[in-house]
């Protein structure tokens, strides 16, 4: 089966400082992967570059068989990042922000009532603007639309920041099924403890490439940094 | 791109609906616009009625900056713009879908100007088949151009000062066609007034294609 | 890291020959201007704007022309490159230049023939009306972030301005004949003798200028530009010593969370957001 995400050597630039310095990565299809590492380290980033956000300026890449650089709208729709940022419009009531983003992605309508069921949205705060939501509140909002989105590849950037730990079990078991029908899952994390229950994998990120990943013996040190500095320049 | 379209538009005429910016802010600085036009000229009503289709179209064109900057501003709250590459719309849909909902609001105003102008200026409003398409067109030119340069100046920490530099001057023959084509309309000039229809729609052609063709270019950038 | 020598200036052969043309044009075209051709019979001294004012106007054009060429070649797929976008910004800094010697040169005409320092004359308004569209244009390409997407924003304001000339220029012509405005600057087609001589001089002389001003000023945004990518090669180094030292940090932590819930807790406090994270857009 094609890899859902495959990543050599890449480079991502934000102005002139490189975000990500010469990564390579590798992620089967329905692997449910953790992305540790220290803050600055690159974790967002990555997840934005697989979410085709930020552009490649070096090395090359590939997520659900499409090239980061090519046409990267057909890719958007088949991806849910879930950020720092919660993508919801103020104005607009917690089930318009999740219609619109299923709307905006060719999804199906049908799917957002059990969506918003599942999150505990579907009474009161159905319609209320989401301006008026607490931050985990938005958190739930913005997790809601990406279940109703189903995409088969969710890149999530610290979930579980802003819930209670009632949501947090939700969401570990949101992750379970999405795992469980098909969809490959990337979570950036530094909640080892529970994010680890949940992928068989883990990678740690630093300084722009990966340090190191528990599915690979760790590489002979000094020789990696060499070759990928040949390659981008 | 045409459901895209419909969707931002929709969407974004519903946040409008929710948070009347635009009734409760622009139109009332729209009307003052005109009452302060009253007070430089020292109401000197000939003056005024000569002066009106100008003066009309000014504050047309000074609450479209507003309502522009305000199209661009609620997509900044918390990362929707992201939000906008990320859900996988059609770039072209999403431009066309923002400037018809400024369009639509630009309307809006200009009918509650047009009474202001009546009521404030006394002009006699008439020729209606020129007056209408030549608003028509120069809206959408207005809306068309707005939005082009609304993303470019999107994102960028200078935002609000930037704005007005780059519409103003591309909007100038915009103003001057309107003006023409509604003095003549009211009958205060003689003067082929379909021929500045020509250029108003020329005008809004050129601006739709540009942001069709451009406004992905642009999305990527921001 | 980079072993080619620091140019110490942005001039070289070209940029002298250049120069030296462009010196030597201006000063015959000074002395023809001044000096050995004679005053008009109608307009007396004042005609001797005639071997500024058009030439910068031309040359102000060709500059913005150029911009707006520049820029649809960065856009184009197939030619895009780097240089294109540095000619565009270039050479709409010098056709600014020339642009404001345009607008004060008409201006100082229209007084002395009509006493008002600005008359609504079609071409001179559309000539403000550039001015006004290409200070917009700089301010866009000062204001944004990085290279590539300040590139690509740039190009595509500079073209959606210049589709808009032919628009101004009909806006323009059309406004000014229903006021029978008075036309600036009515060459004498039978124009001979020294004043052609003159006219011709100071068409030559002030492109050699703009070339000489647009060569510099596109040596100077190259050096910028290299400056900048070299700067880069340096942060990209810096950024991989960081991996070395988390790949330390990690190699001293177990890969397994699970069994190592107390080191963790040390690093990373579980159950907190993370708040000081810096937002690396």
């Amino acid at each position: 089966m094609a890899p859902a995400i495959r990543l050599r050597s890449a480079v991502a630039l934000a102005g002139h400082y490189p975000l990500l310095s010469g990564l390579d990565l590798d992620v089967a299809a329905g692997e449910v992967v953790l992305v540790r590492g220290a803050n600055g380290a690159g974790k967002s980033s990555l997840l934005r570059v697989c979410a085709g956000l930020i552009p490649l300026s070096g090395g090359g890449g590939e997520v659900l068989g499409v090239d980061l650089y090519g046409d990267l709208r057909q890719l958007r729709r088949r991806i849910g990042l879930l950020g720092h940022a919660s993508g919801l419009y103020d104005d607009l009531t917690v089930e318009d922000n999740v219609r619109f983003q299923v709307r905006a992605g060719r999804g199906t309508p049908g799917a957002v009532g059990p969506a918003l069921e599942q999150l505990g949205l579907a009474g009161r705060l159905r319609t209320v603007a989401v301006h008026k939501l607490s931050a985990g509140q938005r958190r739930r909002t913005a997790i809601a639309a990406l279940v109703a989105r189903n995409p088969e590849l969710w890149l999530l950037d610290e979930p579980h920041a802003g819930l209670d730990s009632e949501h947090r079990d939700l969401l570990d078991n949101l992750v379970r099924a999405a795992a469980a029908g098909g969809a490959t899952v990337v979570l950036a994390s530094h909640e080892a403890e529970r994010a680890g229950l949940l992928a068989e994998r883990t990678v740690t990120v630093g300084g722009g490439t990966v340090v190191a990943d528990s599915s690979t013996p760790p590489p002979p040190r000094g020789s990696e940094p060499e070759a990928q500095a040949a390659h981008v320049a | 791109m045409w459901r895209d379209a419909l969707a931002v538009a929709a969407k974004d005429l519903r946040i409008e609906a929710r948070s009347r910016v635009t009734t409760n802010q622009v139109a009332p600085y729209a009307v003052l616009v005109l009452l302060l036009f009253g007070f430089a000229f020292d109401q000197n009503t000939q003056l005024l009625r000569q002066a009106a289709p100008g003066l009309f179209w000014v504050a047309v064109l000074f609450s479209s900056l507003l309502a522009v900057a305000r199209s661009f501003a609620l997509e900044s709250a918390d990362g929707a713009r992201d939000g906008l590459r990320m859900w996988g719309l059609d770039p072209a849909g999403v431009f066309l879908g923002k400037a018809a909902a400024v369009a639509v609001q630009l309307f809006g105003l200009e009918i509650l100007l047009g009474g202001g102008i009546v009521f404030l200026f006394g002009t006699d409003l008439r020729g209606w088949g020129l007056l209408v398409a030549s608003t028509v067109a120069a809206t959408i030119g207005l809306a068309a151009s707005g939005t082009v340069y609304g993303m470019m100046a999107a994102g960028l920490r200078v935002r609000e000062t930037l704005l007005p530099l780059l519409m103003l001057p591309v909007v100038a023959p915009v103003l001057l066609g309107a003006t023409e084509a509604w003095r003549v309309a009211l009958a205060l000039t003689s003067d082929d007034g379909w021929r500045w229809f020509t250029l108003l729609g020329t005008f809004a052609s050129i601006y739709c294609a540009l942001g069709v063709l451009g406004f992905g270019a642009l999305l990527e950038g921001a | 890291m980079s072993l080619i020598p620091k140019p110490t200036g942005t001039a070289n052969r070209t940029t002298r020959v250049l120069g030296a043309g462009a010196l030597v044009t201006a000063a015959f075209t000074a002395w023809v201007g001044l000096i050995e051709s004679p005053p008009d019979v109608t307009q007396g001294q004042l005609v001797r704007i005639i071997y500024v004012h058009p030439a910068a106007a031309t040359a102000c054009y060709v500059a913005f022309g150029l911009c707006a060429l520049s820029s649809v070649a960065y856009l184009w797929p197939r030619t895009r490159s780097r240089r294109w976008d540095l000619l565009a910004g270039a050479s709409a800094e010098v056709g600014v230049v020339f642009c404001v010697l345009t607008l004060v040169t008409g201006s100082i005409w229209g007084r002395g023939s009509w006493g008002v320092w600005w008359t609504w004359d079609a071409r001179l308004t559309l000539t403000a009306l550039l001015l006004a569209l290409f200070l917009g244009y700089l301010a866009l390409r000062r204001s944004g972030g990085d290279g590539e997407s300040r590139a690509r924003r740039s190009a595509v304001a500079a073209v959606c301005f210049s589709v808009v000339v032919p628009i101004d220029h009909y806006a323009t012509s059309w406004w000014r004949t229903l006021h029978q405005g008075d036309t600036l600057l009515k060459v004498d087609p039978s124009i001979h003798g020294w004043q052609l001589v003159g006219m011709a001089a100071s068409f030559v002389a002030q492109l050699l200028i703009l070339s000489w001003l647009l060569l510099h000023r596109y040596r100077l945004e190259q050096l910028e530009d290299r400056y900048e990518t070299e700067g880069f090669a340096a942060a990209l180094t810096e950024r991989r010593a960081e991996a070395a030292v988390d790949a330390g940090s990690a190699a001293a932590l177990a890969p397994t969370p699970t069994a190592q819930a107390a080191p963790e807790a040390s690093s990373a406090p579980a159950g907190q957001p993370a708040p000081e994270r810096e937002n690396s857009q």
